[in-house]
């Protein structure tokens, strides 16, 4: 029985680069994929692509090519990425430029596109929007984008022109980790237990280390060995869908039941009903068994039929929020720190009044993460003051830093470290649009 | 006794809902903490927090449960006032819960 290895080149973003290096290089592996997309990282991106027609895809997508397209080259590991974000097209054209400087001559680098549906948006203003529960027509904000989560379609598109590289906008996070096992095994599209298993398999390994001891560590409960050099997952994945969770042996980090039944739970409301283009996953009987050091094995996984929607995402100017910072220490902080809060509550009334939709005043090191209205306060060295406003102007939104920031020739004594900011929101409203309203199509280039 | 002592935890986020795992490091205490670590007792613990319902989901063979809050993310994880954006934190608070 064939068994293919899909390594993870990157859980978010921003994610770090080595270690998917380290995968191309000494992970055996066959494919490799980065999951670069969170909710709102295409509309941001799309900002950035009506700045510059050129731009809106990773910002680091120069980075990882420049590195990794010679070592896929070299060890004949085939990249799947969703790092086109807001612009495929133009992140597929620089791969290809990038290619060429390195003299990959032959390498095939295909553009899936067609999650874009802001061209058509106005047939979805009577569509109900999840978060407000109304028409999308009373939208309260500019929409900027409108991408629909894709599935496998695309991506098997791609891997039959032969690509060795292929560069997605919006698919579902499993889709780009599942894609080679249907290509390669021949998978049906309709049997749901396998295509679960696919996608248990990409959910696993979407968010990188965090199947590999990131994010797990607890000193003294929960040690991770080598967390300096963590690596990212490698998937071994089998015909049948037998899937075995692994990492290259000398990386940092571990794979282990619990590191496993942390990310499994990530991300996820109902586990029976884990909805994707492709599939209802369902994660309710998953079972980890420890069948050697670094190498669980996963079973108790099926899947039914997928629905007739795609989810869409929405980009929309929303607000601007503005915050800033400044810490008192050494005997009295405490109460300084109070008395700052109440003085800029105060300046803030004084100064625009009731034009703020939300305050937020926080005490870091006492009671900012858990909005916690009972917090017993203890005298702590040092603590750190932050307030935050969201406004529907700049201008009204900016007065909250800057009030902090006075505090420095205003406020109680001893203020320091002040830090001011305002930030420009997009938020992202979702809807479920007809999955025959988009097609996805590839776009073929050979370097 | 905290559930800290007992169980680990991962916190996600989708909009304005926060799921947030507790996994059993000793299959034995999962019957416990199912027994104990109801949804209502968890909605009890985020009051403050969570504004809207919680909703407790099982995977018995991973000893984990996994609570479902809504309007858990200050209106969502792109508007929320939180330093904490994500909420990511809050795994951290469901494990400093007295059982």
């Amino acid at each position: 029985m064939r068994t293919i290895r899909i390594g993870s080149g990157a859980g978010y973003a921003g994610d770090r680069i080595e270690p998917s290096l380290e995968l191309i290089e000494k992970g055996n592996l066959d494919y490799i994929s980065y999951e670069c997309l969170a909710e709102r990282t295409i509309a941001i991106g799309q900002q950035a692509k009506l700045q510059n027609p050129q731009k809106g895809y990773n910002g680091l997508l120069e980075a990882r090519m420049e590195k990794a397209l010679p070592l896929i080259w070299e060890h004949k590991v085939k990249m799947i990425t969703n790092m086109g974000s807001a612009n495929p097209i133009a992140a597929a054209e620089k791969t290809v430029e990038i290619a060429q400087k390195h003299g990959l001559t032959g390498m095939k680098v295909v553009c899936v596109i067609g999650d874009d549906i802001l061209p058509m948006i106005d047939k979805y203003q009577d569509t109900e929007v999840w978060e407000t529960h109304e028409p999308l027509s009373r939208l309260d904000g500019q929409i900027i984008s409108a991408n629909a989560y894709l599935g496998v379609e695309g991506i098997i598109k791609a891997l039959d022109a032969g690509a060795d590289v292929v560069i997605t906008g919006r698919v579902a996070d499993p889709a780009i980790f599942m894609a080679p096992a249907i290509y390669e095994f021949g998978w049906s599209m309709e049997d749901w237990d396998l295509l679960g298993k696919g996608t248990c398999m990409g959910h696993l390994l979407e968010c990188g280390g965090q199947a590999t001891g990131g994010y797990f560590a607890e000193p003294g409960k929960k040690d991770v060995p080598g967390f300096g050099h963590i690596g990212f997952p490698i998937a071994e994945i089998s015909e049948d869908g037998t899937l075995v969770i692994t990492k290259v042996e000398e990386a940092g980090g571990m794979v282990t039941p619990e590191t496993l039944s942390e990310q499994i739970c990530y991300e996820i409301h109902d586990p029976e009903n884990y909805i994707t283009p492709d599939v209802i996953a369902d994660f309710k009987q998953i079972t980890f068994t420890q069948i050697a050091k670094d190498r669980v094995q996963v079973t108790g996984i099926t899947g039914k039929p997928k629905t007739d929607t795609f989810k869409c995402s929405i980009g929309y100017k929303d607000c601007y929020i503005g915050d800033g910072e400044i810490s008192y220490g050494g005997p009295g902080a405490l109460n300084r720190a109070k008395l700052a809060l109440e003085v800029i509550k105060e300046r803030l009334e004084l100064v625009a009044p009731g034009q703020f939709e939300e305050m937020k005043y926080d005490l870091i090191g006492c009671n900012s993460l858990y909005w916690n209205p009972d917090f017993k306060y203890q005298e702590p060295s040092e603590v750190r003051v932050r307030v935050a406003g969201r406004a529907k102007t700049k201008a009204i939104a900016d007065l909250v830093p800057n009030e902090i920031e006075a505090l420095y020739t205003n406020g109680p004594a001893g203020g320091c470290g002040a830090v001011k900011r305002t930030r420009d929101i997009v938020s992202v409203a979702s809807i479920l649009i007809n999955r025959n309203d988009v097609k996805p199509e590839i776009v073929v280039y050979t370097v | 006794m905290k559930l800290y002592e007992l169980a680990h935890s991962r916190t996600g986020d989708k909009g304005n809902i926060s799921n947030v795992s507790l996994i059993a490091y000793n299959p034995a205490d999962y019957e416990m903490l199912k027994e104990k670590v109801t949804a209502e007792k968890v909605k009890e613990h985020f009051k403050g927090i969570v504004k809207g319902k919680v909703i407790r989901y099982e995977l018995e063979n991973i000893y984990a449960l996994n609570f479902v809050m809504y309007e858990a993310l200050g209106g969502g994880v792109t508007r929320s006032l939180s330093v904490d954006m994500h909420g990511k934190g809050l795994s951290s608070y469901l494990l400093d819960m007295e059982i």
